[in-house]
């Protein structure tokens, strides 16, 4: 039965008129002749400089779109992670003319210095670098795993009932979308290299959205005390000015896990009451017994 | 200098196939390797907006897995693996009320149920779902629950991009680290491939830089069969202005919330096309009219069509669409609250791949199992929209567990000949020492085009001929590729090896699709408009034949039991497009996944 394309099969009598019918859609490139100067920085860890790549620009083209131009027609090694190109997968992290972004929802024309037409773009400063645009970001995956999961009340299984305003609660905090500019932009982790006391933005949202949600039973406080470290958080709301997907990190997640913690720990009457009939508060998660050390910093 | 990992089950990709299929055989007691091309949680999987359709019967107490099993079948224009089907539409419901066991959270009824929303050629309100995030929440759900499962091990920016074999089976899988351009090779006692689609050939399309077919190209080049790559999905809707948006996906959720496709001259021309299901009809006859409206001289002004969702009110746009809202407004500056969105088909979903076992996912090489996208059959010529986030949950369980099983047959772990390695790692970095050479990103441009223009959304036999010759001419130009720098981070690269995948898969869909002499599903011959009766019972397999050719050849489907093919009869009807915060179908929150055995 086997059989590698043998010759065409006569074509059907709609076939020659078909044929002539256009299978192509022309499409609008959206060519302008305007050009932009991406300032990347390009090296590792052992060091590296900006280098300008002279670019032209696209009707609405957006960063990520200038730097594919860069590899396809300049520099095929220029390292630069990226995923869905549509603000979802949140990959493409970065800081353009030194602030935290998104390069693929960053329009070129909304950043380029009017000036010299140059837009600056640079790694995350927060985390090692590896290469170019790209830098390690495992320690996120680790901090993860030592925050318990969720855990229903043994027995309660699904499907569950919960009311939809319990729902809305915590669909903001799932919206995140890893990209870790919070954790970039947090001076806890970036000016102060708090990474060996202080989880950062990201995971705190990510343990209210286990604390908030309705069915789940752990308790998590004595870990955002300790480990999670949620009181080095001054609530300077630089991780809510530049999360891509809105969430209101300081005062939806990190203040209601603060009160939260206050409410246990230094109410007077709670606390009496803990004195007098001790009731155990840790958590069930095992204590991290090796935390991780904080990034050398960065060039750049 | 090279890394060897040993491991029970090596899982390829980390999409919802992947990450389901590794829970499963670690819960089976195995030791997993999952490896990832990208970082954890930032699969394909996300890009699924819409849902996950299981007839929970939340909304709609008239819904079954019955129902469910016919509207899947027709919209598959029948030559589904039925099997598959039956097993998806009973075992999906389990799958969501396991994801909200495991902490997953969707919207609910005012009842408190997880609520169902009307999608493209489902009968009812079927698609559970959390505003238009719900791949987000299904791959982080199934992220966490993998990271707090012991005898894990997840490889994340590893890249593996070839299947190592020991004694006609499958022993693994060699690559290299993305991050330091280490390579590495995994010994394993049974393979899960779960790496995705491929629409990375294609110039206008969704998919991201990881859509290059890897999965398939490796399992062919195994010797494994590779079922329906003609049929690959134009979703219809996807953005295409400004041109650096264009592709990106605007979910059929728009649709499904009421939203009406228009012409330049303000017709809602789906009336026309299909009179009945109209803008909820199926994504290929959707995307298809759009096109003709455009050839017709009825496009927008970019070329596509106009999709508008304003008259829902800002208030329930931004509950149901918050993505899509945000999307437009920083892409295209657009404010779907209050002007409707351009729209194009854009290159989406690959209802083809390799061909498994319904019940296992083993694939036609032993030890080895495919799982989600990578895997023929569930979705026959067409997929319906909110089937595949079902299709890699109960998939990738049912081919995590085989490879688990296949796993503990095995004494020993294989130990494939190095050979195998030491020639795929010669092949990945021989670009970097030419100084000259092709530009692998030019090549894939060239590619792009050449797959756009002549096996895209309508295809004749000239068309497919001319796009066959420039594949073929582009894999010999691939022979001399040159890339610049040093193996770490070095997309060039990674393009480089990336590129050979898509062209064999690229010249699987051509030559399929000049096989199958007729119209139907997504494949469009303008020069065969109708649907052949003779092709419906056969599905065209591409395979490795001897001399290292491509041969296709048809493989009859075998005939479905009465009982489910009285299941297939009639239309499918349209659900009713207001949101689901109507009362709901019934209390049923004792019923849902219960009790309903398989074949």
């Amino acid at each position: 039965m086997t059989r590698t394309n043998g010759p065409p099969a006569p074509p059907s009598p709609a076939a020659a008129d078909a044929e002539d019918q256009s299978l192509r859609i022309a499409y609008d490139d959206g060519v302008t002749d305007r050009t932009a100067t991406l300032r990347v920085w390009r090296g590792d860890a052992a060091g590296g400089a900006f280098v300008d790549y002279e670019v032209p620009v696209q009707e609405g083209m957006v960063v990520l779109d200038a730097v594919h131009w860069i590899q396809a027609h300049r520099a095929a090694d220029l390292a630069c992670r990226w995923n869905c190109k549509a603000g979802k997968c949140g990959s493409c992290s970065a800081e353009v003319n030194g602030r935290p972004a998104l390069l693929c929802t960053t329009r070129v024309d909304a950043v380029t210095r009017p000036q010299d037409r140059v837009v600056v773009v640079q790694p995350m400063q927060t985390f090692p670098i590896i290469r170019d645009l790209v830098t390690d970001v495992s320690w996120n995956y680790e901090v993860n795993r030592r925050i318990q999961p969720f855990t229903p009340a043994p027995g309660e299984r699904a499907p569950f009932v919960i009311a939809e305003p319990d729902i809305t609660r915590v669909e903001e905090y799932r919206r995140c979308i890893e990209c870790f500019l919070c954790q970039d932009v947090c001076h806890v982790l970036r000016e102060h290299r708090g990474q060996d006391r202080f989880f950062g933005p990201r995971q705190l949202v990510r343990i209210a959205s286990l604390e908030l949600h309705p069915k789940d039973t752990a308790d998590r406080l004595a870990q955002l005390r300790a480990e999670a470290g949620v009181g080095l958080c001054n609530i300077t709301k630089c991780c809510t000015e530049v999360c891509p997907e809105h969430i209101r990190i300081t005062d939806n997640a990190i203040i209601p896990l603060k009160e939260r913690l206050a409410d246990r720990e230094f109410d007077p009457i709670r606390s009496l009451w803990r004195r007098l009939r001790p009731v155990p508060m840790a958590s069930s998660i095992p204590a991290a017994d090796e935390r991780v050390a904080a990034p050398a910093r960065p060039p750049g | 200098m090279s890394e060897e990992i040993e491991t029970d089950v090596l899982v390829i990709g980390a999409g919802g196939a992947g990450l389901r299929a590794a829970i499963a055989a670690a819960e089976a007691g195995c030791r997993v390797a999952v490896a990832c091309k990208s970082l954890l949680g930032k699969a394909h999987t996300v890009m699924a907006e819409g849902g996950i359709a299981a007839a929970l019967a939340n909304v709609d107490a008239e819904d079954s897995w019955e129902i469910h099993f016919g509207d899947t079948m027709r919209g598959g224009a029948m030559i589904n693996d039925w099997r598959m089907v039956e097993l998806f539409s009973h075992e999906v419901i389990d799958r969501v009320v396991e994801l909200e066991q495991w902490g997953g959270v969707f919207s609910r009824t005012a009842h408190g149920l997880i609520s169902q929303r009307a999608f493209g050629a489902h009968s009812w309100r079927r698609l559970a779902h959390i505003g238009d995030r719900t791949g987000l929440e299904l791959i982080r759900t199934c992220q966490d629950r993998l990271v707090h499962t012991d005898g894990v091990t997840v490889h994340m920016e590893t890249t593996l991009t070839r299947l190592l074999e020991d004694r006609g089976r499958v022993a693994g899988a060699c690559g290299y680290r993305r991050d330091s351009g280490e390579l590495v090779l995994i010994r394993a006692r049974s393979v899960v491939l779960a790496t995705g689609g491929w629409g990375r050939m294609y110039r206008i399309t969704s998919n991201s830089w990881e859509g290059t077919g890897d999965g398939a190209a490796m399992a062919y080049q195994l010797g494994a069969e590779l079922k329906d790559m003609e049929f690959v999905q134009f979703h219809p809707t996807g953005m295409i202005w400004p041109p650096g948006a264009r592709g990106i996906l605007v979910t059929e959720a728009v649709r499904g919330e009421g939203g009406l496709l228009r012409n330049r001259e303000g017709e809602r021309f789906m009336e026309r096309y299909d009179h009945i299901k109209k803008e909820l009809s199926s994504r290929d006859v959707v995307a298809r009219s759009i096109f003709k409206e455009v050839q017709a001289g009825r496009g927008s002004p970019h070329g596509g069509a106009f999709l508008d969702i304003t008259h829902r009110g800002p208030q329930a746009i931004r509950r149901a669409l918050p993505s899509m809202v945000d999307q437009f407004a920083s892409l295209a500056g657009v404010d779907i609250t209050k002007e409707p969105m351009e729209v194009a088909p854009t290159i989406h979903y690959t209802m083809g791949g390799v061909t498994v076992e319904a019940a296992t996912g083993q694939t036609t090489v032993p030890g080895l199992f495919a799982a989600g996208e990578v895997a023929a059959g569930l979705h026959g010529a067409n997929r319906l929209g909110g089937n595949s986030l079902g299709d890699i949950l109960v998939f990738g369980r049912r081919a995590g567990e085989a490879a688990a099983a296949a796993a503990r047959e095995l004494a020993r772990t294989p130990a494939p000949h190095r050979l195998q390695a030491e020639a795929e790692w010669r092949l990945l970095r021989e670009p970097l020492e030419r100084a000259h050479g092709e530009n692998p990103f030019a090549l894939h441009r060239e590619l792009q085009e050449a797959m756009q223009s002549g096996a895209a959304i309508a295809r004749t036999e000239s068309s497919l001929r001319e796009t066959l010759a420039r594949v073929l001419e582009l894999t010999e130009r691939a022979q001399r590729m040159a890339v610049p720098g040093a193996p770490a981070y070095n997309p060039g690269l990674s393009t480089a090896r990336d590129l050979r995948f898509m062209l064999t898969i690229s010249e699987a869909i051509v030559r399929s699709g000049l096989e199958r002499r007729e119209s139907r599903g997504s494949q469009w011959r303008l020069d065969f408009p109708e649907r052949d009766p003779e092709l419906g019972r056969v599905n065209f397999a591409a395979h490795l034949a001897a001399g290292g050719e491509m041969g296709v050849r048809p493989v009859p489907i075998p005939p479905m039991p009465d009982d489910l093919a009285l299941l297939t009869a009639g239309e499918t009807r349209v659900a009713a497009t207001d949101l689901a915060d109507a009362a709901d179908a019934r209390q049923r929150v004792g019923r849902t996944g219960a009790g309903w055995g398989g074949r």
